[in-house]
């Protein structure tokens, strides 16, 4: 049985996805691509002098395509497209269902039966439980959470919150 | 007012469940009871809680130890609030006399006529084991905390 108690959110490490400028502050980005308020943290993100690091906190009583997405993405990432299809997730949030994502897939120029059979794997469930499992230790309880010098800060982040990780 | 600390026998308490039965004192015996105080039913951020709460339930079982929602709420209010999270987390409500239960368990917070935001677990012989007030009814206790209680519980 995996051991929920505390423990702060591991350091970056091999597997992670991120991004931004080299140098830049680190913010680990907690999320659920079936989340409208994650959308917009994405999109406050976007531009933010932050190198980001995204990881899962899809919950199955949350949303009833988190899940399915959270593994379609990491089934992307198997194909070197994780952060591009992460924005194709988040830059339209009306379209979520399977044929969506292999719409998605096939503009991205993967291999849709390749992504199909990954994101059912367990190798990938696993990966996104981990996730989860690390959130639930470090005591995060809403989408989107970002974490920065072991700090949470749950919901969408104001430009404040933003500048000031960007200081840091 | 403060939570009941550890080693403290709980107190007589009535409360209701979604079927509008009693759950009293009685029916902690015999079992480990994780009770999650929280102040209202479709508050956004109570949302949060029981949803993640939800998603570590098997985990919960797993350590033997059976988990309750509990506030002020109706029964129905709160059957509408559960099903409406897509969760299965029983409720139990403290609606009449209201906040009777939490005010006896050091879980009512005054200044808003409602549940505090806290977690309670009580052992098999009815005493409390662990037990956590969030520092105001905007925090929320995560589900760690459950994991940690029950660690020290064991």
């Amino acid at each position: 049985m995996p051991d929920l108690r505390s423990a702060a959110v591991p350091d970056l490490r091999a597997g992670d996805h991120v991004r931004g400028p080299a140098g830049a502050p680190l913010v680990f980005f907690y999320g659920d691509f079936a989340c409208p308020h994650c959308a917009l943290a994405h999109a406050r993100l976007a531009g933010a002098p932050l190198r980001v690091a995204f990881r899962h906190f899809a919950l199955r009583a949350k949303h009833p395509r988190a899940l399915a997405l959270a593994h379609a993405a990491e089934a992307a990432a198997l194909q070197e497209a994780f952060w591009p299809f992460h924005d194709a997730l988040y830059a339209d949030h009306g379209s979520l269902a399977d044929p969506h994502l292999w719409e998605r897939a096939r503009r991205l120029g993967l291999d849709v039966e390749r992504l199909e059979a990954d994101r059912r794997s367990a190798a990938v469930a696993e990966r996104v439980a981990r996730d989860v499992r690390e959130a639930m230790r470090a005591g995060i309880v809403a989408t989107p959470t970002l974490v920065a010098g072991g700090a949470l800060h749950p919901g969408p982040p104001a430009r404040a919150l933003l500048e000031a990780l960007a200081a840091s | 007012m403060s939570i009941l600390a550890a080693g403290t026998p709980v107190p007589e308490f009535t409360l209701k469940t979604e079927d509008g039965e009693d759950f009293t004192r009685a029916d902690l015996l015999g079992h480990t009871t994780v009770l999650v105080f929280y102040p209202f039913a479709f508050s956004p951020v109570c949302t949060d809680q029981l949803q993640v709460y939800e998603e570590v339930l098997g985990e919960i079982e797993a350590q033997g130890a059976r988990i309750f929602g509990v506030s002020t709420d109706a029964g129905y209010a709160q059957k509408a609030f559960r099903e409406s999270l897509n969760v299965t987390i029983p409720q139990l409500s403290d609606f009449e006399p209201k906040g009777a239960t939490a005010k006896a368990f050091g879980a009512y917070f005054e200044p808003g006529g409602m549940t505090n935001r806290a977690l309670v677990i009580v052992d098999p012989e009815g005493v409390v084991q662990w037990s956590h007030l969030a520092g105001s009814p905007g925090d929320l206790p995560g589900a760690n905390l459950i994991f940690d209680g029950l660690a020290a519980s064991a």
